[in-house]
């Protein structure tokens, strides 16, 4: 290609001694020319940042090149010294990542740390500064600019503070911009519109892209090549359409399938209409305790939010950050106490349980956690830590580790791994961990408050079988709560989606999926980034 | 407006905090085993009951407990700390006479050990792998499990005896009647030996503390940030990862600021400086229970003093920290 601004040649990396293979990258060959967006796809540890924090001369400590080149403008970016890449950064190659809520210096002003840019390759004087970083934030699309450059990054939005970001990897108009993960931790709404902007942008200034992300979606959105990576090696890459539409690789084909689509699962027989949990008009407004001098703050959390699930079934609940889902969730396994409002499990009102009472009864509603990694203390033995309901419920000790062991077996793991410690396994593993642990006390309906948003596509795409086949075998219920309506339309029986506390629509998954009612629920579902291919393709 | 209404919201808590601190102590002080007038009376080698009844009468002891509260915190009220019957003062001259020097050299060493342990554990960081950086660490250590009245003696016999570099003790040369800057560089001298061994303890913990939160800090996504833009190392570490670094270095030098009045005694005692410890010293040795309260109380009220100023500091220093409490 004539345009080539960036030419990584056979590029190795080397991994520390002692890591889990001996190469991040191994002999990684593709090309970002200069008007196009080349989308870098894989599964965590596939090593698809890798290459581009090699770019930037950002490599984590030990990682180091042993082998090949990456060819900025003709010129190896390997031998350069420290200073001649740290005048690149920033001028000629601009970064976005992943975080949009750390990536920030929690201390200083937005427009200062955009102003900073122009100050490290000493442009313009200050006022210059403060002038280019307005517009840049104009140009990113913040609301209320001039508000937002004094504005510390604790008061924006993550959305906003992505676009902060954005502003300042353009800030000096790169030929390289290279995007990691920028939209993974957004809003589905968000993403949709960062997504945009970031099209845009590039489009308008005909910039290079390198886009990494693990979300088929996003690809499918905005990408015009893809390199697909699987444990450090390049397995596939081409125009995005073929790719898409007709992969050649096994891996890219299992990625590709794991997606969930958007074929929603005919809804099931009617079952009796046995009633299990019966939510009436519950309330929970989160108060900031007001001082003597101080008002309090409230934050409505849930605002009349009724609903009934039946025995057996899956409801979802699914909205975005600050919708109150988790506070729902929680209100429900009663972690939180509801303000007002009932909670009828089997007919007996949890919400208005104390002490002893609930603490019999709570057995009886169990939680799956979102994160895999903070969800288990990692100095207890895993047969211990799913023993440990049970044993605090009155079962003998050697019963409910020989339980455990049954569970693990149960779950997929193994008895034999009841004596092993959490960091010795895998983010999906622990997620089945968290579900045997769950499951310990034999409850009659499970939340699962964002089981797989932390898990790659084809971990995420296993659990869910579980989840699935779990829940036929012991006929368990399953609230399930997550931002993602793809997995929701896949597993749910029922979907009410929620905004601000409130239940904005409820319904099978076939009619909220397929002829939404409100007008929320379609923003949503035209979020989902890739939903036009994939509506295509099916 | 905000601050104004904050500080006016935490000194009406203080003045409560501070009524509880002196009921408090005063209890405390009553449950010591006999009272001023029997020691004094013991002093004179008087044995006679009717003198100690005089005495307890002229003090105010014989009155019931309530009553001795009742007229020790209304005096406090308009600053009336009492008297001390063993220096023939009142307990608020002493403390005043006293109060500057102290000052001065707990001053000195808070300002000291702040600078000189921000700055060490700074380069520490930014060496972390290297020897210079293990070294600045080492010593540290050293100057941190040392004890401090060791540190002073070897410093007296290092600087004063040995070298005579330093004066040993006092705070300015007896009978030497100097004035203007002559007095001023004579203090100054006198206070150098004290003050920097007070500073050493708490710079080694600054060093430390300051290294440890600079990598933590060094580790954040920001930073990474802060370098694909291309910024300088220096800067980086400067702007970027001290700045981030330092809000639990705030909270340890609000402690280390609250115990400026009480926290020298040693120190004061090894170089024999004129200050408050060794007045709270002398008074607990002689049962100077008058001068001992009112000397907590001071201890008390500047910890409560900096304990607000530190919470006014954080404020300034971590945009997010909002609430009042």
């Amino acid at each position: 290609m004539t345009d080539t601004v960036l030419s990584i040649r056979n590029l190795t990396l080397a991994l520390p001694k002692g890591a889990d293979r001996s190469y991040a990258a191994e002999s990684v060959t593709y090309d970002v020319a200069k008007g196009e967006i080349m989308c870098v796809v894989g599964e965590s540890g596939s090593g698809k940042s890798m290459a581009a924090n090699a770019v930037m001369g950002l490599l984590p400590k030990g990682v180091r090149p042993t082998d090949g080149e990456i060819l900025f403008h003709g010129e190896d970016l390997l031998k350069l010294d420290e200073k001649r890449h740290r005048e690149l950064r920033g001028l000629r190659i601009g970064m976005i990542f992943q975080e949009p809520m750390t990536a920030l210096n929690p201390l200083m002003r937005a427009g200062d740390q955009i102003a900073e840019v122009f100050e490290a390759h000493g442009l313009y004087n200050a006022k210059e500064r403060q002038q280019r970083a307005l517009a840049l934030l104009e140009e990113v699309g913040i609301p209320q600019p001039e508000k937002a450059i004094r504005a510390y990054p604790f008061e924006l939005s993550g959305g906003q503070r992505q676009r902060v970001m954005i502003a300042m990897a353009l800030a000096l108009e790169p030929e390289l911009l290279i995007a990691d993960e920028p939209t993974t931790a957004l809003d589905v709404t968000t993403q949709a519109q960062i997504l945009e902007l970031i099209r845009d942008l590039q489009k308008r200034r005909n910039m290079a892209v390198m886009f990494i992300t693990h979300d088929f979606g996003v690809v499918a959105e905005i990408a015009t090549r893809v390199c697909v990576m699987r444990l450090g090696k390049v397995v596939e890459l081409g125009l995005a359409h073929n790719v898409l539409d007709n992969p050649q690789h096994e891996y890219t084909r299992s990625l590709i399938n794991a997606i969930p689509s958007n074929a929603v699962p005919p809804t099931r027989d009617a079952r009796e209409p046995a009633p299990l949990l019966e939510v009436r008009q519950l309330n929970k407004v989160f108060r900031s305790r007001g001082g003597l001098f101080k008002p309090s703050r409230e934050v409505v959390a849930l605002n009349d939010v009724s609903f009934t699930l039946d025995r057996g079934e899956t409801v979802g609940i699914v909205g975005e950050s600050g919708s109150g889902k988790s506070t729902l969730g929680r209100c429900v396994v009663r972690l939180e106490r509801p303000d007002d409002g009932e909670l009828l499990l089997d007919g007996v009102n949890l919400g208005a349980l104390k002490g002893d009472a609930l603490r019999r009864e709570r057995k009886r509603v169990q939680m799956v956690f979102q994160d895999p990694y903070a969800s288990l203390n990692p100095r207890t033995r895993v047969g211990l830590a799913i023993a440990q309901g049970p044993i605090a419920n009155g079962v003998p000790r050697k019963e409910a580790l020989q339980q455990a062991g049954d569970l693990l077996d149960l779950v997929g793991l193994g008895a034999a791994s009841a004596e092993r410690f959490p960091h010795e396994f895998s983010g999906g593993q622990r997620q089945r961990i968290g579900i045997a642990r769950a499951l310990a006390l034999k409850p009659e309906l499970i939340v699962a408050d964002e089981a797989v948003s932390a898990l790659d596509v084809s971990i995420q795409a296993q659990i869910l079988e579980l989840l699935e086949d779990l829940k036929q075998k012991l006929s368990l219920s399953l609230l399930f709560i997550t931002h993602d309506l793809r997995v929701a339309a896949q597993v749910c029986d029922r979907i009410i989606v929620m905004q601000h506390g409130r239940i904005v629509e409820q319904g099978t998954a076939q009619e909220v999926f397929l002829s939404p009612q409100e007008a929320y629920t379609r923003e949503l579902l035209d979020a989902i980034p890739g939903r036009a291919h994939v509506a295509a393709a099916v | 407006m905000v601050y104004a209404r904050l500080i006016a919201m935490r000194l009406f808590k203080a003045v409560i905090v501070l009524f509880m601190i002196i009921v408090f102590n005063f209890f405390l002080i009553q449950m010591a085993p006999g009272d001023p007038a029997a020691i004094l009376a013991g002093e004179a080698g008087a044995t006679d009951q009717e003198f100690l009844r005089q005495l307890r009468e002229q003090f105010g002891l014989d009155q019931p407990l309530y009553v001795q509260l009742w007229r020790y915190v209304s005096g406090i009220a308009t600053l009336d700390f009492g008297y001390s019957y063993r220096q023939q003062m009142p307990v608020l001259d002493l403390i005043l006479a006293r109060l500057p020097a102290t000052l001065l050299l707990t001053g000195t060493a808070f300002v000291l050990s702040l600078a000189l342990g921000i700055f060490a554990g700074s380069m520490a960081a930014a060496r972390v792998k290297k020897v210079s950086g293990s070294l600045i660490m080492a010593l540290a250590l050293v100057f941190y499990a040392t004890p401090l009245f060791w540190v002073a003696l070897m410093a007296v016999l290092l600087f004063s005896v040995y070298l005579d570099w330093l004066p040993a003790y006092g705070m300015f040369t007896v009978g030497a009647h100097y004035t203007g800057w002559a007095h001023v560089l004579d203090v100054l001298n006198h206070l150098i030996l004290p003050a920097s061994t007070l500073a050493l303890f708490f710079m080694a913990i600054y060093t430390r503390m300051t290294r440890a939160s600079m990598l933590e800090a060094s580790q954040q996504d920001y930073v990474k940030t802060a370098r694909a833009k291309g910024l300088k190392d220096r800067v980086i570490q400067r702007r970027h990862i001290l700045r981030n670094a330092l809000l639990p270095i705030i909270t340890l030098a609000g402690l280390q600021a609250g115990q400026m009045v009480g926290g020298a005694i040693l120190t004061e005692t090894v170089f024999a400086w004129p200050g408050i410890g060794r007045l709270m010293y002398e008074a607990l040795m002689q049962r100077d229970y008058n001068l001992l309260l009112g000397i907590f109380f001071f201890s008390a009220a500047l910890v409560i003093v900096f304990n607000i100023f530190t919470d006014l500091v954080y404020r300034l220093a971590d945009p997010r920290i909002k609430g009042a409490s």
